[in-house]
């Protein structure tokens, strides 16, 4: 909300605080302010001395501050023509003290022209030469400084200033016209100099979005007093005598539904003249983010900002007529599905049956708590609005236009303060987009005690501004009083929760600064919340409720730190989570990089490489590409791949949960590694040229190396039946200790060509780290033996049919103990070895736990050549 | 005979002085101390000389030889050190050529930051617990105390996910790693009913909110919580523990201070702000002129999530609180745009 702090000070003494100081207690306190803009009032010099200062400044801070010597109040004494320009009117001025003359093209003033020594003279902003203002004529706020210059042929050294020039408002129409008691002469930061809180109203603050609210939690914080029947200085008149006919012989009440409406007040003003608020409190309005309309609905909103209730204006006629000779009664009730209403903004509104309406016995009137109905909203007929809404008014005829109109301005007006269902305000505000300064409050929870005060505020705002005489009574209708919430507090829950000793008469102080009652018994307090909080709760949470209040007040800061004294639990690790860790590790290792994708996507955009029938869906996705959650991380990899495609060399994976749908239930969400590698094996540099490609063995030399770092030691590599779009004979299944974990190969080209990859083969992999992770490692080192190994080298010749891995077992079996190493470094095809074969070699390790001789060697080799022979029908090569 | 000495001596000298490689002191070695050289001729001619003679003669032919051989040793000290030179020379390298390539992995720098967090949470003995992305409504909102339609809720909008016959009790992705607290702290009564265990757990992972995804905000994110519950627990701890914690992560002589502020599964709720660490508190552009920067949000257990979770509320009490790695990783670094967590371009996670 935006608070002036002009608004501020009509309930409490700011006396030695800066705006500064009050914006850092509040922001301390849980009311955070995010801006502030200062409209007159001096600003502090590191934001006086340009936006863009690289001072440090605790607040975004805003505005223009008024030079006191040059921009003050002045007082239009006549108004003339200018000599050459029709549209512009010379004004005769007294500043205080000298007389001036001003140029200005005030539509608002022009009417004056030439009408002679004016009878009243017209309070207005007057900026002598040398002031800085906002440029009334620039897109936006444009500083300018006023300088001498000659207007067809007129001196203009001056001028007298609009809001926009001031700083009030963004945009404006004409000059200020000050309230008739502005005094003359005086600067005008003293006497309408401010500065604007934009302050971030927490759920839990609701009670203090209104001026009442913040001036309570400061009095608070400083311990000053806080004087809520205060009225705003600027305005306190006389109040017109209350008589006549009691609103209770007029009006009566009938809630159908109190969970929905627990109270319902009404008061009644007669003879208002409807016309413009007294500036102040237009002023006050505008800061405050609010349009001044007229004085009949400004005293509503005036009302609403200051106490916080929001309160709704009828036109007591437009009801009186309606009900004909029968008393006019009100009626709230739920709305029957489609139902209609106009409300005052023209919108012809379906209602549906949660909807709450305030009705008469004709139909409904309004959208209870979030807007008006058109039709008894309170009406002004001046030629002023009329004109400026586009009504044509003819003398003696009713008026013809864009809106159906009533002829004649509302005479008497009858004030409704009301308490709603929070719940149901939100979800009516939330179904017809309506958000509005009352809904925002009712929304968020309004006491029901506020509803009398408010309507009193109203009436007397109205009598005040608008000459209306209060007639006696109101009708008040409460059937749901709420609870008054009693908490017991002792210091011992204090020390418990806050770790803070304070005693009973210290925390009953600082709550009481808070309006909460305290009473003081048998070393307890009683705390009974006080008649503006809804949010304080009883027994246990209202406990908690409390602290926090007394926390608040006393000060986060006064807290101290300390250190937990309870026992540690045991402490015992997250296995899972550290075995993921290790397998990242292992991964970057190998030299792969990470990489975090989104888990939203499109069946569309796995479907490139695998398809699912069935996905966990996003009811409201942002975007149909992110409609459903990801059933295939590879899928998210390669997308990330193809996004770099440019790169030389790219070598990604990711470790993160799939999810897989379990019909109206959450979903299953196994984890899963996806690796991708595509490019060359080296980048390109100036002593590399024309490095190979990643291929199948490069990933398949990765997943070794990573299996092995995982401790596994039964891995056996198979042909695949995979679903993935893999290259049917450039892919693999990896089995560990029997169970197939995951599968590797190089993507088939048909799915390639579904991605703008470039000519490399892109080699991808996916494993699934549920199964993985629940096989058994194996632990255990093999000793290095003292003893020097013998190396040899075998190569044989056999049928390419047989698989290599199938000839490294037999090897490994034949040799048994001794064979410690079977490495193979060469496989070779010629027209010499014949078509159909194939030449493997092989290089052999003995190891024993002595030194072998060559004959021990030669006896295990013959063996293995023997084996190979008769299994496979190898031949050694010679 | 001496004079023969002396000019033997004196000849071999002149020559071994221009000798500059390693053939040519081969040479000179077997034409001036080799068997056949003038010099051992010398000593093979001494048997003929006189009883006088040979002592003399015998000296002076020795004190040659040792002339001339530490001559040829000094010499061809100096042949070699020529040439090592000379291959050093030829050697030389363009030292500012590119050095050669590694290829290594790095972590994606969530992950990184994760693990700092997480790490320095296990000094501190709070454990990592993980739980599901996707969630009930039960146990993301309404076991943390957001009532259905609560105003809360609209500080975070979430995912739902399509679901019939679960009205009450919607499944959407989690908007918090909160469901956690609720998990672990049932997880820990059951293990002991009766006197339930003390809990200090970090909760990380990633978590949705409904946003347009803009430089500033994003779908998902990453979150670390941590969560303290026990028996005398109080907000004094909690200043405490967080001070500490934001002391290891950002500095011994970080500033911090706690503003007041809610959420609805704490109270009382905070906001901690630590000095900025880019200016030292003295205002710049990524603290907004503040000196302040704020990282985290925390709170005493609210009684209604303790009680959700098995705990009394009576009895016990605890603290809570959450950060965004993100976040994190977008102060220290000045990161204006959270898209590239999820962007993945190799040329922004190759700097971290």
């Amino acid at each position: 909300m935006k608070l002036p702090i002009s608004w501020l000070k009509d309930f409490i003494d700011l006396d030695g605080l800066t705006v500064e100081d009050i914006a850092r207690k509040l922001t301390l306190a849980g009311l955070e302010v995010d801006e502030i803009l200062y409209v007159g009032l001096p600003m502090p010099e590191y934001a006086a001395s340009g936006m863009h200062s690289s001072e440090k400044h605790e607040f975004k801070t805003n505005g223009i501050a008024w030079d006191k010597e040059k921009i003050v109040v002045a007082e239009i004494r006549e108004v003339k023509a200018h000599p050459n320009a029709d549209k512009l009117t010379l004004l005769d001025l007294f500043d205080g003290q000298q007389e001036q003359v001003v140029l200005t093209g005030a539509p608002n003033i022009f009417h004056l022209k030439g009408a002679g020594k004016l009878e009243k003279p017209i309070k207005v902003a007057y900026a002598k030469e040398g002031s800085t203002l906002y440029d009334g004529h620039a897109e936006g706020q444009v500083l300018m400084t006023l300088k001498r210059a000659k207007i067809r042929g007129v001196d203009s050294y001056s001028m007298v200033c609009s809001e926009k020039e001031l700083g009030i408002t963004e945009e404006s129409d004409g000059i200020i016209i000050l309230d008739d008691d502005a005094p003359v002469g005086m600067p005008l930061a003293d006497y309408i100099g401010d500065a604007v809180l934009d302050i971030s109203i927490l759920p839990n603050m609701a009670r203090n979005a209104n001026v009442i609210g913040i001036a309570r939690e400061l009095a608070a914080l400083t311990g000053r007093e806080l004087k809520t029947d205060n009225r705003p200085q600027t305005i306190d008149r006389p109040l017109s005598a209350v008589n006549g006919q009691s609103v209770n012989d007029l009006v009566e009440i009938e809630i159908t539904n109190s969970e929905l409406n627990p109270r319902f007040v009404v008061g009644l003003i007669r003879n208002v003249e409807i016309k413009p608020s007294p500036y102040q409190i237009q002023r006050r309005l505008k800061l405050a983010g609010v349009r001044a309309i007229n004085n009949i609905v400004d005293a509503t909103n005036y009302a609403m900002i200051e106490l916080g209730e929001p309160l709704h204006a009828f036109d007591y006629d437009i009801l009186k007529e309606r009900a004909g000779d029968k008393k006019i009664k009100i009626i709230t009730r739920t709305a029957q599905d489609g139902e209609e209403l106009v409300t005052l903004d023209g919108v012809k509104r379906k209602l549906t049956a949660m909807n709450v309406l305030v009705c008469d016995e004709k139909g409904s009137l309004s959208l209870a708590g979030v807007m008006g109905g058109s039709e008894s909203e309170v009406y002004d007929a001046s030629k002023e609005v009329l004109d400026a809404i586009g009504v044509e008014t003819k003398p003696g005829e009713m008026p013809q236009g864009k809106i159906t109109s009533r002829g004649k301005s509302t005479v008497n007006v009858l004030l409704e303060g009301a308490a709603w269902n929070f719940i149901n305000i939100r979800r009516t505000a939330k179904q017809h987009n309506l958000p509005s300064e009352a809904s925002f409050r009712f929304s968020r929870g309004v006491h029901p005690a506020l509803a009398e005060t408010g309507v009193k505020r109203g009436l007397q705002y109205m009598a005040a501004w608008a000459n209306g005489q209060i007639a006696p009574g109101l009708v008040d209708v409460y059937p749901l009083k709420p609870k008054d919430s009693v908490v017991d507090v002792t210091p011992k829950d204090v020390k418990r929760l806050l770790g803070i000793e304070l005693t009973l008469e210290e925390i009953s102080a600082l709550l009481t600064r808070l309006e909460f009652k305290c009473e003081i018994t048998n070393h307890h307090l009683q705390v009974t919340a006080p008649p503006h909080r809804m949010d304080i709760d009883e027994g246990v949470v209202g406990l908690a409720d409390v602290l926090e209040e007394v926390a608040r007040s006393y000060g986060f800061d006064k807290i101290p730190t300390t250190t937990m004294s309870d026992s540690l639990p045991p402490q015992k690790g997250n296995p899972i989570h550290e075995w993921e860790e290790r397998l990242r590790d292992l991964l970057v290792a190998i030299g792969l990089q990470e990489v975090v994708t989104y888990r939203m996507t499109s069946p569309e955009r796995e479907s490139r490489v695998v398809t699912h029938n069935e996905y966990v869906r996003i009811a409201n996705p942002i975007a149909p590409e992110r409609s459903v959650l990801r059933q295939n991380l590879l899928a998210s990899v390669l997308e990330v791949a193809e996004k770099n495609a440019k790169a030389e060399s790219l070598a990604m994976f990711e470790v993160g949960s799939i999810f897989e749908p379990v019909k109206n239930d959450l979903p299953n969400e196994p984890r899963k590694l996806a690796m991708v590698m595509t490019g060359k094996r080296i980048a390109s540099a100036w002593d590399v040229k024309d490095s190979p490609t990643f291929d199948f063995y490069d990933m398949k030399g990765r997943i070794e190396l990573l299996l092995a770092g995982l401790r596994f030691t039964d891995i056996l590599y198979a042909e695949t039946e995979s679903t993935y779009a893999l290259h049917p004979g450039k892919s693999a299944e990896v089995k560990v200790n029997g169970q197939v974990v995951g599968v590797f190969g190089e993507l088939h080209p048909l799915a390639k060509e579904k991605y703008e990859f470039g000519d490399a083969p892109v080699i991808v992999a996916e494993f699934d780290l549920e199964k993985l992770r629940a096989l058994n490692p194996s632990y255990g080192i093999v000793p290095v033996s003292e003893f020097p190994p013998m190396y040899e080298d075998i190569a044989i010749i056999l049928d390419e049919s047989v698989a290599a891995a199938t000839v490294e077992a037999l090897i490994r079996q034949t040799g048994g103990k001794t064979v410690t190493d079977v490495r193979l470094f060469d496989v070779y095809r010629d027209e010499k070895i014949g078509a159909g074969k194939k030449s493997l070699a092989y290089s052999l390790t003995y190891q024993a736990e002595k030194t072998l001789t060559d004959a021990e060697a030669a006896a295990i080799r013959n063996k293995i050549v023997k084996r190979l022979e008769n299994v496979v029908g190898a031949k050694l090569r010679s | 005979m001496l004079d023969k000495l002396n000019e033997i001596e004196k000849a071999a000298l002149e020559s071994l002085s221009s000798i500059n490689d390693q053939t040519a002191l081969d040479a000179w070695r077997i034409a001036n101390v080799g068997r056949s050289s003038p010099l051992m001729q010398v000593f093979g001619g001494f048997g003929k000389l006189s009883k006088e003679e040979k002592p003399v003669v015998g000296a002076a032919a020795n004190r040659v030889k040792v002339a001339l051989e530490s001559a040829l040793e000094e010499r061809a000290q100096a042949v070699k050190n020529a040439a090592l030179a000379k291959s050093l020379e030829e050697e030389k390298l363009d030292v500012t050529l590119p050095g050669r390539e590694v290829n290594i992995g790095r972590l994606h720098p969530s992950t990184q930051q994760l693990r700092r967090v997480l790490s320095i949470l296990a000094e501190m003995g709070f454990q990592v617990y993980t739980s599901r992305e996707v969630e009930s409504d039960e146990m993301n909102f309404q076991m943390l105390n957001f009532a259905p339609h609560h105003p809360a809720r609209e500080m975070q909008d979430s995912f739902y996910v399509e679901a019939e016959g679960r009205e009450d009790n919607p499944i959407l992705m989690r908007t918090h790693t909160s469901p956690g607290q609720i998990r672990a702290m049932r997880e820990a009564v059951a293990s002991n009913p009766q006197n339930p265990p003390p809990i200090r757990i970090a909760l990380p992972g990633m978590c949705f909110r409904y946003e347009q995804i803009t430089a500033r905000s994003e779908i998902q994110f990453n979150q670390v919580e941590g969560l303290a519950v026990g028996k005398g627990i109080t907000f004094a701890d909690l200043k405490g523990t967080l001070t500490d914690f934001v002391r290891r992560m950002f500095g011994q002589d970080a500033r911090v201070r706690f503003r007041a502020s809610y959420f609805p599964f704490t109270e009382p709720s905070a906001e901690m702000d630590v000095e900025c660490f880019v200016c030292g508190g003295k205002g710049c552009q990524v603290c907004k002129n503040s000196g302040w920067l704020e990282i985290l949000g925390c709170g005493m257990v609210h009684p209604n999530v303790l009680q959700n979770g098995g705990y009394d509320p009576k009895i016990y009490s605890g603290f809570a609180w959450g950060m965004g790695p993100e976040r994190q990783l977008m102060l220290r670094n000045k990161i204006t745009d959270i898209r590239y967590f999820w962007g993945n371009d190799v040329r922004f996670l190759e700097q971290f």
